[in-house]
């Protein structure tokens, strides 16, 4: 007896059959391979009994019985293999030393994320549980971690030398811009969002335009005028948020055992957890997240369409109560900070909602009750944005212009323009005038606007408004 | 004779544990033994033994071990356990419960 046929034939037949098996998830390559021996045992019996080699395969094969039932014996009997698993099972066709090296290159990167934030205790930054955290973190929170996520992504990609060099321009110019204005902050170490105006202005923007126009670059591998490849770094964001609230939750329940254990024999943690356990587990939870959305992409359902679908009829109702009750009331926006920040928010997550819905929709399906839904949100949120501007321009006629004002101002402006085309596209996609790849190209060819406003307001607002 | 689904279901572990308590044996060969003790009136679809095996293994009333065959090739062989055992025992029992009962209502319909 041999273990394979002389017939070439019939070991493509079984070749066929053994790829066509091992495509079920619930059935294990160990499992094929026994499944497989049964096959050929069989096949042995039935040529030894004088049937042609072609014959016997079908009869073998058809004993065997359906594949599709048989799949489903297997998930019965190992009903966990239907949760694909993430970390543990790498695809088999990745060659395995290939994921570990990446292993390491990824833990290495997060360990240095977490070392970078310790870096400027060095130099007379140090972080306390005592005091208030310096506003040089604050400034410089981007600069501790995306380089090293920069660097992940052109060692993923294998992106040339050349591109990596070009992408330290925006982080040199990311820690000049942060850290050479004289900001108006009473004292080194100040109560941060007491500080200074452009500075808080500073803070919130150079991550976005780092983010767009660093992590972004590497992200897509160079090609940034792909917009197949500019889509995939937007569903790598939003992967990527989730990700991080979900680490950001477990490390909320590791400090707190952390307490709780220390306390309980009399010891006080806090010096570990304050200036180590969070800064250093928020830095290197930024790498290892963006490792796991990476990792996981054929993998996992993923989640942030999933939420869209949740969250959109919620918004949509949101904001019409919202503009009903302002309608019903007459109750002006109050024009504060927060409130300005606020709704400025609230258009970012309407543009998000509709970005990620059109992320995970066919193109080519023909519009449905979640498109007139969605067109009602953009709608709705529209008007919102109009009453939210004419807010802030009435502010400035009476009071003059402020750095957050104008940021205010210019952000609605970019929302405003945008959400307007949105609304203009869904509208004739929806009455099948046009196609809903136009809406994905639009908002695709829109980002780069975002990450010029982020850096204009970092470079050019504190000089423009004097520091304040 | 065309045997119901259920049966056949119900049959499969006490047969694959009797088979195995009469020694070490793989897959294919069980399928052989079930079809020579039945006379061809058990008729398993051969992969569906696969799965009941794997529970079984699960179960702990088997174990599995990885050898190399008289051809050459790996293959998988079950062994019964002492649970294993014991569960044919139990399952015996039912059975013996089981085909009493309808004996008896059998032999009174035959002498009615």
């Amino acid at each position: 007896m041999t273990t394979t046929f002389a017939d070439q034939p019939l070991e493509d037949q079984i070749a066929q059959w053994r790829a066509y098996l091992r495509r079920r998830q619930a059935v294990h390559t160990r499992d094929v391979e026994e499944l497989e021996g049964h096959l050929r045992d069989q096949l042995t019996a039935l040529t030894e009994s004088g049937l042609a080699a072609d014959e016997a395969f079908l009869v073998a094969v058809k004993r065997m019985g359906n594949l599709d039932a048989l799949s489903r014996e297997f998930a019965r009997a190992h009903s966990e293999r239907l949760w694909k698993q993430l970390v543990v099972a790498p695809e088999a066709e990745a060659p395995a030393d290939t994921s570990r090296t990446e292993i390491l290159v990824v833990l290495s990167l997060a360990v240095a994320a977490g070392l970078a934030v310790k870096l400027p205790a060095l130099f007379g930054f140090p972080l306390s549980p005592q005091e208030n955290v310096p506003s040089f973190y604050f400034r410089n929170a981007s600069l501790f971690v995306l380089p090293l996520l920069t660097i992940y992504f052109l060692w993923k990609r294998g992106t040339g030398m050349a591109t990596g060099l070009w992408l330290a321009l925006p982080f040199a110019a990311g820690a000049v811009f942060a850290n050479v204005f004289p900001f108006h902050n009473p004292g080194r170490l100040d109560n941060f969002p007491e500080g200074s105006d452009t500075q808080v202005l500073t803070v919130l923007h150079l991550p976005i335009a780092l983010w767009l126009m660093a992590v972004g670059v590497a992200y897509v591998g160079g090609r940034w005028l792909s917009s197949g490849r500019r889509m995939d770094f937007v569903r790598f964001s939003g992967e990527l948020a989730i990700y991080y609230v979900l680490i950001a939750l477990g490390g909320g329940v590791v400090t707190a055992f952390t307490f709780m254990m220390f306390s309980a024999i009399d010891m006080n943690p806090e010096w570990f957890v304050g200036p180590w356990l969070i800064p250093c587990g928020a830095a290197g939870a930024v790498i290892i997240g963006s490792w796991l959305v990476e990792a996981k992409q054929s993998v996992i359902e993923n989640m942030a369409p999933v939420l869209t679908r949740l969250f959109t009829p919620l918004f949509t109702i949101l904001l019409l109560a919202f503009l009903a009750t302002m309608a019903w009331t007459g109750n002006p926006i109050n024009v504060k900070r927060e409130v300005l920040i606020g709704f400025d928010l609230l258009l970012a997550v309407v543009v998000g909602l509709v970005l990620y819905a059109a992320s995970a929709r066919d193109p080519q399906a023909p519009p449905d009750f979640f498109d007139g839904l969605q067109l009602v949100l953009v709608i709705a949120a529209l008007a919102v944005d109009v009453v939210a501007l004419a807010a802030i321009a009435a502010r400035i006629s009476e009071f003059g212009f402020t750095p957050n004002r104008v940021a205010a101002l210019g952000e609605n402006l970019i929302l405003l323009v945008n959400l307007a085309w949105t609304a203009w596209i869904y509208a004739s996609f929806v009455r099948h005038r046009g196609s809903f790849a136009d809406l994905e190209k639009w908002q695709i060819a829109y980002l780069p606007v975002y990450a010029i406003w982020a850096a204009l307001v970092v470079i050019a607002f504190p000089p423009l408004f004097g520091y304040r | 004779m065309d045997m119901s689904k259920d049966l056949v279901a119900a049959s499969a572990t006490p047969l694959v544990l009797a088979i195995l308590a009469e020694g070490d044996s793989y897959g294919y060969a069980i399928i052989k033994r079930v079809a020579e003790l039945s006379g061809g009136h058990l008729q398993w679809t051969d992969g569906m033994l696969y799965p009941v095996l794997h529970r079984l293994e699960r179960q702990g009333y088997v174990a599995a071990k990885w050898s190399a065959s008289e051809n050459g090739r790996k293959r998988k062989y079950y062994r019964i356990t002492k649970e294993g055992r014991a569960q044919l025992a139990a399952q015996r029992e039912q059975w013996k419960a089981v085909d009493g009962t309808l004996r008896g209502i059998w032999m009174q319909a035959c002498t009615v």
